[in-house]
């Protein structure tokens, strides 16, 4: 069998009777103790800019973002309120999830071939991976909604179709309250 | 009808008495409060604070109440097989016991008032510091009790490792106050707090930690032992090692968890006793601040009794936050680190201690 030979590191004399270093660790929790007592009382007098803690109470207090972070989908609009998308199945293809559906159907401008009749996102299965935005040729798809409490009462309900992808301005704060997404 | 001083004095200790009970009980309630805050503003958290009345927070103090709603409101279950009278009466022969220990506190001079005389301490018994290790002692049963009639392995095993714990570290807390009465010459702890309000070479004061500093260290030890809080909480282990109270649900848990606070608090309280002069103030005699170029400042019996139990409390808080530090700073001991510790280090220091004193007080006397 094979043995595992855990290299301990020699304690001293003053380490071994324990109370030093008890000490220290005492000293280095009582510091930090009275520092966050001190920041706390200096700014329920006035001083904002001190914190005595790291904590976000979050539903109130926000965590400040990186724009990078790759929030909820959305899909980017042309001039007249259309998808940009014109259902090249890029994204639906390279999604490790396979969780967008797309249908494609002819697009009026002659221009253009093709545009989504409807293009759905499973968020329930997303891995929030971005590759469907870094495939996308027409800058059509991106996730910087800054949205992250994404959150439903059933399985449908983290269902997303193309109507809320387009306007996430206007359903985002729907899926806290509603327990049934109105289909 | 006029009342005699004796009457009016017995009324007086009687409401003095009530007053520190019910002073502990409820610091035992906020100190699960203080123990969550503290913890996290350690940690640089904010800790719980969501409990709330009337849109009111107040920095989370309503979740004591909402504790004790929760364990009121929860099911108290009783193991199919447990033996129903022993698994009841643990919790409470547990918080009895931890409860009665403290009569024998005193929380200040006796208040002097022309010919009422008013001892603030509830039991004033000659071998008061036996009385109270003995009391001590006899909660560990409702540990026992509370391990092995739940009739549940898990319980049985914490209890087990309660019981060896509990009973090694008994030991070194007997032997660590020996040196001390050595010194003192009293187990009477009233007179024991008299006795260190004297002075050594007229300025520094006679308190335990001057006198006898070993035993301080080791006492304190074996008491945080004793308490079964980390690091030596191996008998519960809340969120691993399950304990002995594992059957238990709602209040009765609820009573074990009392428990533990109060012992911490009779614990804060021992230590500012035996160690740090009791509610002796350094300067202050009976009849007022004497400086050290010997001006005296005259006060009030009444002012000097209140300063004294003032000085009481602030020892007894400073020492509960103290032992909530210590919790929240060190690592739980490994069980054989933990019988290494008590038998093979803190026990021999103990006598040695005592062999030391003896030969000290030889040379002196
Ligand atoms: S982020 Fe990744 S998993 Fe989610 S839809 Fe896009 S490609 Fe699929
Ligand atoms: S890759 Fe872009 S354009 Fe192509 S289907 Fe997806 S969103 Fe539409």
């Amino acid at each position: 069998m094979a043995t595992i030979n855990v290299k301990r590191k020699k304690l001293n004399f003053l380490e071994r009777i324990y109370l030093p270093e008890v000490f220290r660790g005492m000293a280095i929790t009582s510091w930090h103790f009275f520092k966050n007592i001190a920041f706390h009382l200096l700014r329920a007098i006035g001083f904002k800019h001190l914190r005595g803690a790291v904590t976000y109470q979050y539903p109130e207090e926000q965590r400040p973002m990186s724009k990078r972070t790759r929030t909820r989908h959305r899909l980017t609009q042309r001039e007249d309120g259309s998808p940009r998308c014109v259902a090249c199945m890029m994204c639906e293809t390279v999604c490790p999830a396979r969780c967008i559906y797309i249908v494609a159907k002819e697009n009026p401008d002659p221009n253009i071939e093709k545009m989504p009749a409807s293009f759905d996102i499973d968020l329930g299965k997303c891995v929030y991976c971005g590759f469907c935005v870094e495939a996308c040729p027409e800058d059509a798809i991106r996730m910087d909604t800054q949205i992250v409490d994404i959150a439903a009462y059933s399985r449908e309900g983290m269902y997303y179709t193309m109507d809320e992808l387009l306007h996430p301005e206007k359903h985002g704060d729907k899926i806290l309250s509603d327990p049934k997404k109105p289909k | 009808m006029t009342l005699s001083p004796e009457l009016i004095s017995g009324i007086g200790q009687i409401v003095a008495v009530c007053a520190f009970f019910l002073g502990c009980l409820l610091l035992s309630g906020v100190l699960t409060w203080v123990e969550r805050k503290q913890s996290a503003v350690m940690q640089d958290r904010i800790g719980a604070n969501r409990a709330k009345i009337f849109g009111l927070r107040m920095f989370g103090l309503f979740h004591i109440i909402a504790d004790a709603v929760k364990m009121l409101a929860k099911e108290n279950f009783i193991p199919k097989n447990a033996d129903k009278l022993l698994y009841q009466l643990a919790p409470i022969v547990s918080l009895f016991f931890a409860l009665i220990a403290f009569s024998a506190i005193p929380f200040g001079d006796t208040l002097v008032l022309g010919d009422i005389r008013i001892p603030l301490q509830g039991l004033n018994l000659n071998i008061g510091l036996l009385y109270i290790f003995a009391m001590l002692s006899l909660g560990v049963y409702g540990v026992i009790l509370g391990g092995f009639s739940s009739q549940s392995n898990y319980s049985f095993l914490g209890g087990l490792r309660a019981i060896s714990q509990l009973i090694s570290y008994e030991i070194t807390i007997g032997a660590s106050i020996v040196g001390l009465v050595m010194v003192y010459g009293t187990l009477n702890i009233n007179e024991l707090v008299y006795v260190q309000g004297e002075y050594l070479w007229g300025w520094v004061p006679k308190w335990g930690i001057v006198v006898q500093p070993a035993a301080f260290f080791i006492f304190l030890t074996a008491a945080i032992a004793e308490n079964k809080r980390i690091p030596f909480d191996l008998p519960e282990g809340e969120s691993e090692i399950v304990g002995y109270f594992l059957e238990y649900s709602g209040m009765r848990f609820g009573l074990f968890f009392l428990t533990d606070f109060l012992e911490l608090i009779l614990i804060a309280c021992l230590l500012a006793t035996l160690f740090f002069g009791g509610w002796q103030v350094p300067g202050l005699f009976a009849d007022g601040f004497h400086w050290f170029n010997g001006a005296v400042l005259h006060l009030p019996a009444l002012l000097i009794t209140l300063i004294r139990v003032l000085a009481m409390i602030t020892k007894i808080l400073f020492f509960c936050w103290f032992l909530m530090v210590i919790r929240w700073t060190l690592p739980r001991f490994r069980y054989d680190q933990l019988m290494h510790l008590g038998w093979t280090i803190l026990f021999p220091l103990s006598i040695a201690n005592i062999l030391i004193t003896g030969i000290v007080l030889l040379f002196i006397k």
